[in-house]
């Protein structure tokens, strides 16, 4: 019991160290799209950039690399998942289906 | 490029000492494999000291080819003792902690950025061409370095001190960058490399901008070491060629 209480006490504040975690999106070719490449700790922007090259661009060519704080991402929570992404499939004017494919056109 | 017998010599040489900084740098700064502060600078340092060795790979296979004696790249690399080989003191010493590895890494690509800068001049094409090659990747490991300085002698009191201390430490190995004896005055002379007047200037410009911006005291240059160049090294080159060469010259035909 006595114990318990000590461990309790003794036990330090744990203060966060670890560098802010910034995510990476690379674009691999001229008018693509920034992709998600992964994540990675910084202590600011300039080394964001400078470790996102080191850990995403070693291999292959990149364009151009994007670093943003994770905490500046405001993401849906599962909880949305109805509401959000129930994709209405009783809607059916939500699915254009109804036109006709001219013949010799390739989907 | 094929030399007169009086300058061949002497390229060979100086190909020697811009392969072996390089080399020995590299080795130094793959110690921190599985060591670095965090995962993203473990990268960052084996991403330069590949980058390194990849440079080395092209300026001694160079210098084989100059000397002419049927070398391979790998020959030299594993087949000289430390009174042969030819970079710079301070590359040499041991990595210390991450202060003492930055303030190294930063004076030398100061260094490195401005060579090469003069170098991709050169008549020399395969010279030039490395350089010019080099180049881009010196670039990014001077704005590694130069960002991390700033960041270590402006940040914590103690990550002040450190780098401090190394910035001290290594002041008196930093003459030797800028010293031109007979063998580059010749090549000079010869027009194969460019005459590099103001290297050290512009060295100490850079170097005296960032330390500045660090919060950084400049040392007083003072004594300064010399010998490298002709073979002269600290009891610490042999320790990292026992490591390198140990494999290759116990098993000479050994293949990755």
């Amino acid at each position: 019991m006595s114990e318990v209480e000590r461990t309790e006490r003794e036990k330090p504040e744990i203060e966060d160290n670890e560098w802010p975690i910034w995510e990476v999106f690379v674009q691999e070719k001229q008018g693509a799209p920034h992709e998600h490449a992964g994540s990675l700790h910084a202590p600011d922007s300039e080394m964001a950039l400078q470790n996102a090259r080191d850990v995403y661009a070693r291999r292959g060519r990149l364009l151009s690399i994007w670093v943003i704080p994770s905490s500046e991402i405001t993401a849906s929570a599962p909880e949305d998942d109805g509401p959000f992404f129930d994709p209405g499939n009783d809607k059916v004017y939500r699915h254009p289906q109804f036109y006709k494919i001219p013949r010799g056109v390739r989907v | 490029m094929v030399f007169s017998p009086e300058i061949q010599n002497d390229v060979f040489e100086y190909l020697l000492r811009l392969g072996d900084d390089r080399l020995v740098l590299g080795h130094r700064l793959s110690e921190w494999c599985g060591h670095g502060p965090i995962l993203e600078e473990d990268i960052a340092i084996s991403n330069l000291a590949l980058d390194c060795v990849g440079q080395a790979i092209q300026f001694l296979k160079l210098a084989g080819e100059v000397e002419g004696k049927g070398r391979s790249e790998d020959d030299i690399a594993y087949f000289r003792d430390v009174t042969e080989y030819r970079n710079l003191m301070m590359l040499e010493l041991p990595k210390g902690d991450f202060g003492f590895t930055i303030a190294r890494q930063f004076f030398f690509d100061v260094y490195s950025f401005h060579l090469m800068g003069s170098l991709q001049e050169s008549n020399y094409e395969e010279l030039a061409a490395i350089a010019a090659k080099s180049l881009k990747e010196i670039r990014y490991h001077l704005r590694h370095s130069s960002q991390w300085v700033l960041r270590l002698g402006d940040g914590t009191e103690e990550s002040h001190q450190r780098i401090q201390d190394a910035v001290d430490d290594l002041w008196m190995y930093t003459g030797e960058m800028f010293e031109v004896d007979d063998v580059m005055q010749r090549l000079i002379d010869a027009k194969t490399i460019p005459p590099m007047p103001s290297l050290k200037t512009r060295w100490k410009e850079m170097v005296v901008d960032i330390l500045n911006q660090a919060t950084l005291q400049i040392p007083t240059d003072t004594y300064m070491v010399s010998g490298s160049r002709q073979g002269r090294h600290t009891e610490h080159l042999g320790f990292i060629l026992a490591d390198m060469q140990f494999l290759p010259r116990a098993y000479p035909d050994a293949k990755w």
